[in-house]
């Protein structure tokens, strides 16, 4: 979230798209509920009547997957009507900016493209630049090769007509739904996006995102209270394993992994600290090595030296795409001997489930560390296989819950909060950390006397006290980073071992040492912030900056610069997240988002400090699949591409095991209920909620019961390419057919929660989901996939 | 698991549970009679099922978790839960959680139930055979020779469930191990 939960309180508009709040982030709509009360108008756009939108003032049903169609209205909407926060849009961001004369777009393909390989060269896309590496600009937005003008000729064709033909919606809602989100242009109105995995397990899911983004730019929404683009997390540390980069691509606080010709430390810098021309511009970036150093030195600490390249040379250096998908596909051709789960359940949350639990045959072992008897831990005896066939040694580990041990999560508004132990696990079950403590102890102690480039392991820091388990509060201190010596920075001195008070002290010789450089200032010698309860409000803007902390150095709203105009006044003084006092020249409020001075005076950097130019990006030449959002339909759809000839998203290539043969007719689509949780084990296991929701359900339109002959409560069989599944069938008015380009498409919707273990079991639905991913993350396309509907349980 | 280190935990975590920066204590929820909650100990935590991140309040009593409630004091939830955080009190307290190290050999239709020694020992040894025999210490790419050091025999998958602190170790962990294939529920 670039805002926080209780910053929804300050909302005229709430969008709610692709997710569904009342019934996933039930307490959050506290705050969505605060805002109607003193007048805002809540949105919900879904496929499905939601529990949302049975509280909304204006709801909107949505095709699954045609987000950008229904967005690209509302710039055109925007644009046309000239209902834009044009202060904001000038001096904010890059519509001014002058795009290559090259640049083109032509029937759904950008220029640059090779449908060989699926992927675009994106010269073409590059601003103009001047004698000094300046992106030109025109400040009229008159200029034909401005993004402002190629954004309005791009969006020209998403007209209401057709993108309602596209989307299904109402014409008359979709037109209600533009008037309310156009009215924020004011200067002193704002909308915010409330956003989840509808938006973004998409093909095009990054660019769903941005075509968000992009409107709340053009409102001048972006940086305000009650603004903002806000996704919606769904586990109560998902934001926090990101930031510490459990993943494939990044290291802890976004950091790129290496790749294999960042031959050494100075290359990886080269390559991966952004450069800009622009003086005005922070490029926050610039201090990649930095932070870089200071993780190096936080892993290996006194083996790291300046003569070693910090221990670059240990880090795994990849050559390709490691992600989900991916590292699925690679176990099913026995590219794994080994795997660890922590916390996970891959057959059942992960897509085309019955290909990865195959897969999951051909490993030697498998390490599941978890509290409860997964699917996954026991894929060896699910239905339809002989264990004796398979050869995997497992193990399977009792962990520790969240009340039986110590440590901080982050939510999903940044706010990194400390959890206390209350009890002992129970019978022999440790902490995570209990049992990668052991293993690497284990590990060190077997690669001292052999081992392929033992290095790594045997020089890894790992000094987290001598008790049953490393002692958490010192890996916090890690986390925020000490000084390694003795040092000055900004004339301020400080001594080997002192805790680093917030990463602009961070160093690139070797000076400091950094777990995480986004969490530096969560733990300073002041303490470990992440614990704090104070309850001041002192500006009455919920901002609680002693409540807990908050990344970065316990800003609460991200972008905040772009809340006030170039003299440092609000756009909205009644709700300032920041604001400039011309008397003692500093800003009041939030934690402002660097302390430079207000635009209209020298010495000033731009608000959109992460971006290299400054300048927030309707026109975003890094995506894979192109600078501005276009439709695309999903991997698998009932219809043909009514706005161009391109069909799918050309920068992802089609797997196999998809069909639009017409074999599957019905849209299918998962989502959650309030009463379970993920892939079911943290609900599935409890007897009050299995209670609650003990069944795996269909919900289907009462004209395809009719049609099928089904009533309520009936098994029925729900198939695709992939798999099929048995449910009960759930008769509901809450889903409705969508007319598209004429014809009457029928969708189902299904929790994805359920499996064959637990208490309470179920069909998988991800056993009918595809495994194809968005073109720029790979998140898959769970949320939108044909699939067929039969009366009765499955016939063998 | 000794007596020792649970005498040791006892007396340290629901202390420092209760004691803020601040030095203000987490007071249990103001409604609470304070008959209700006599001869209770007290201690804060955040709920584990989404990422609102809503505050409440664990009681104990001779170790064991007797009620888990809002925490009226925080600032997002206000003492409210939905039906999965009103739930937690049975995560802490259900028979269905693993309490052994369970293994499961090669063809076997069982668990058996293991020494977290004797697991720990072949689990590294497992990790150690598979990075040595799988290890890409050098890499041919457009006819360069590359170093990646990569450990390509194993892949690690999980940790949004997991404290920040220990998605850290793991991180670390993994990088140090070599391995390239590391993943968790973000991207999915």
């Amino acid at each position: 979230m670039t805002n926080h939960w209780n910053d929804i309180q300050h909302s005229d508009v709430i969008v709610s798209i692709g997710s569904n709040p009342a019934e996933n982030h039930p307490i959050s709509f506290k705050y969505v509920e605060m805002a109607m009360d003193k007048g805002a108008k809540l949105v919900s756009i879904d496929p499905r009547y939601t529990r949302t939108s049975s509280k909304a003032d204006l709801y909107a049903q949505l095709r699954p997957g045609t987000d950008i169609a229904f967005m690209g209205g509302l710039i055109n909407y925007l644009l046309k009507n000239d209902l834009i926060q044009r202060e904001y849009v000038v001096n904010y961001t890059n519509a001014a900016f002058l795009v290559n004369e090259d640049f083109d777009f032509n029937d759904g393909i950008f220029s640059g493209y090779d449908a060989e390989s699926f992927r675009y060269d994106k010269e073409s896309w590059a601003y103009q630049v001047d004698e000094n590496g300046m992106p030109k600009r025109d400040d009229s937005l008159e200029h034909p090769q401005s993004v402002y003008q190629l954004m309005k000729k791009h969006y020209a064709r998403y007209t209401p007509e057709k993108v309602c033909e596209i989307t299904g919606t109402e014409i008359q809602s979709y037109m209600e739904v533009a008037r309310a989100f156009a009215s924020t242009h004011k200067a002193n109105k704002v909308a915010t996006i409330m956003y989840a995995m509808g938006t973004t397990q998409h093909t095009h899911g990054t660019q769903n995102v941005r075509s968000y983004a992009m409107l709340q730019l053009l409102l001048g929404n972006i940086g305000m209270a009650g603004g903002g683009i806000n996704a919606l997390r769904g586990e109560s540390n998902v934001q926090g394993s990101t930031d510490y980069a459990v993943l494939y691509h990044i290291l802890p606080g976004y950091l790129k992994v290496p790749t294999y010709d960042n031959v050494d430390l100075a290359t990886y810098f080269d390559k991966w600290t952004p450069k800009t021309n622009d003086s005005q511009s922070a490029n926050w970036w610039s201090n990649t090595p930095k932070y870089m150093t200071s993780l190096l030195k936080a892993y290996w600490g006194d083996a790291a030296t300046e003569e070693n390249d910090f221990c670059f040379d240990y880090l795994p250096k990849r050559s390709g795409n490691y992600s989900y998908i991916r590292l699925m596909e690679r176990l099913q051709h026995g590219g794994f001997e080994g795997m660890i789960f922590m916390g996970t359940n891959p057959i059942v949350g992960g897509p085309d489930v019955n290909a990865i639990a195959s897969g999951m045959d051909n490993l030697k072992w498998l390490v599941a560390v978890d509290l409860w008897e997964t699917e996954s831990s026991v894929f060896w005896k699910r239905p339809g296989v002989d264990p004796k066939d398979i050869d995997t040694e497992v193990f399977l580990l009792p962990a520790a819950s969240s009340v039986e041990k110590e440590g901080s999560i982050s939510n999903s508004g940044r706010w990194a909060q400390w959890r206390y132990k209350a009890v002992n696990p129970p019978g022999h079950a440790e902490s995570d950390a209990y049992i990668v403590d052991q293993w690497i102890k284990r590990l060190k102690e077997l690669y001292s006397k052999d081992g392929v480039f033992p290095e790594p392991i045997v020089d890894l820091a790992w000094n987290y006290g001598d008790g049953h388990e490393p002692d958490i509060d010192l890996v916090a201190r890690e986390c925020n980073g000490r000084f390694t010596r003795d040092v000055v920075v900004k004339g301020k001195a400080f001594k080997k071992g002192q805790q680093v008070p917030s990463f602009a002290y961070l160093q690139a010789d070797g000076s400091t040492s950094s777990g995480n450089w986004l969490y530096c200032n969560s733990y300073t010698e002041e303490g470990n912030k992440m614990q704090r309860r104070g309850l001041e409000d002192p500006t009455g803007m919920g901002f609680y900056h002693d409540w807990a902390w908050c990344w970065p150095v316990n800003r609460r709203v991200l972008y905040n610069r772009a809340s006030v105009d170039v003299n440092g006044r609000p756009w909205n003084p009644e709700k300032p997240v920041i604001s400039w006092n011309k008397l003692t020249r500093k800003w009041e409020g939030d934690v402002p988002d660097g302390g430079w001075v207000p635009m209209s005076e020298d010495g000033t950097k731009s608000p959109f400090i992460m971006i290299a130019e400054g300048y927030g990006r309707l026109f975003a030449a890094g995506l894979a699949d192109g600078p501005l959002p276009e439709h695309y339909e999903p991997m698998e759809s009932p219809v043909a591409n009514f706005m161009t000839g391109q069909q799918c998203n050309p920068a992802v290539s089609v797997p196999g095991k998809i069909d639009n043969s017409g074999k599957y007719p019905y849209v299918g689509t998962t989502y959650r209920v309030s009463e379970h949780w993920q892939a079911g084990a943290m609900t599935r296991n409890l007897p009050w909620l299995v209670e609650l929701v003990p069944d795996m359900f269909v919900e289907i339109s009462e004209q395809l019961a009719e049609w099928k002959g089904l009533k309520n409560g009936d098994m029925v069989t729900v198939s695709s390419e992939r798999g099929q599944i048995e449910a009960r069938a759930l008769v509901t008015e809450r889903i409705k057919p969508f007319r598209v380009q004429g014809k009457l498409v029928e969708q189902v919707g299904m929790p994805w929660h359920f499996g064959f273990n637990g208490m309470a079991t179920g069909g998988t639905a991800n056993t009918l989901t595809a495994a194809v991913g968005c073109a720029n993350t790979t998140i898959p396309e769970y949320k939108a996939f044909l699939c067929n509907i039969e009366k009765g349980g499955i016939k063998s | 698991m000794g007596i020792s280190r649970r005498n040791f935990l006892k007396g340290s975590a629901l202390t420092a549970g209760t004691v803020a920066l601040t030095g203000k204590a987490a007071k249990a929820s103001v409604d609470s009679p304070e008959l209700r909650i006599k001869g209770l100990q007290t201690s804060t935590t955040v709920c584990p099922y989404c990422a609102v991140g809503c505050g409440m309040i664990v009681h104990t009593k001779n170790g064991k978790i007797v009620n888990i409630e809002g925490d009226t004091e925080h600032p997002i939830n206000r003492g409210s839960l939905c039906s999965k955080g009103s739930a937690l009190f049975q995560v802490a307290n259900n028979e269905r959680r693993l309490t052994h190290v369970q293994y499961r050999a090669p063809g076997s239709k069982r668990w058996e139930k293991k020494s977290w020694e004797w697991a720990m020992q072949r689990m590294a040894q497992l990790m150690k055979e598979t990075r040595d025999r799988n290890f890409v210490k050098q890499e041919e790419i457009d006819g360069k020779t590359y170093t990646v050091n990569r450990n390509d025999g194993m892949a690690m998958i999980g940790a949004a469930a997991l404290d920040n602190e220990e998605c850290y170790l793991l991180g670390k962990f993994g990088r140090a191990m070599g391995v390239g294939y590391i993943e968790h529920q973000a991207r999915i």
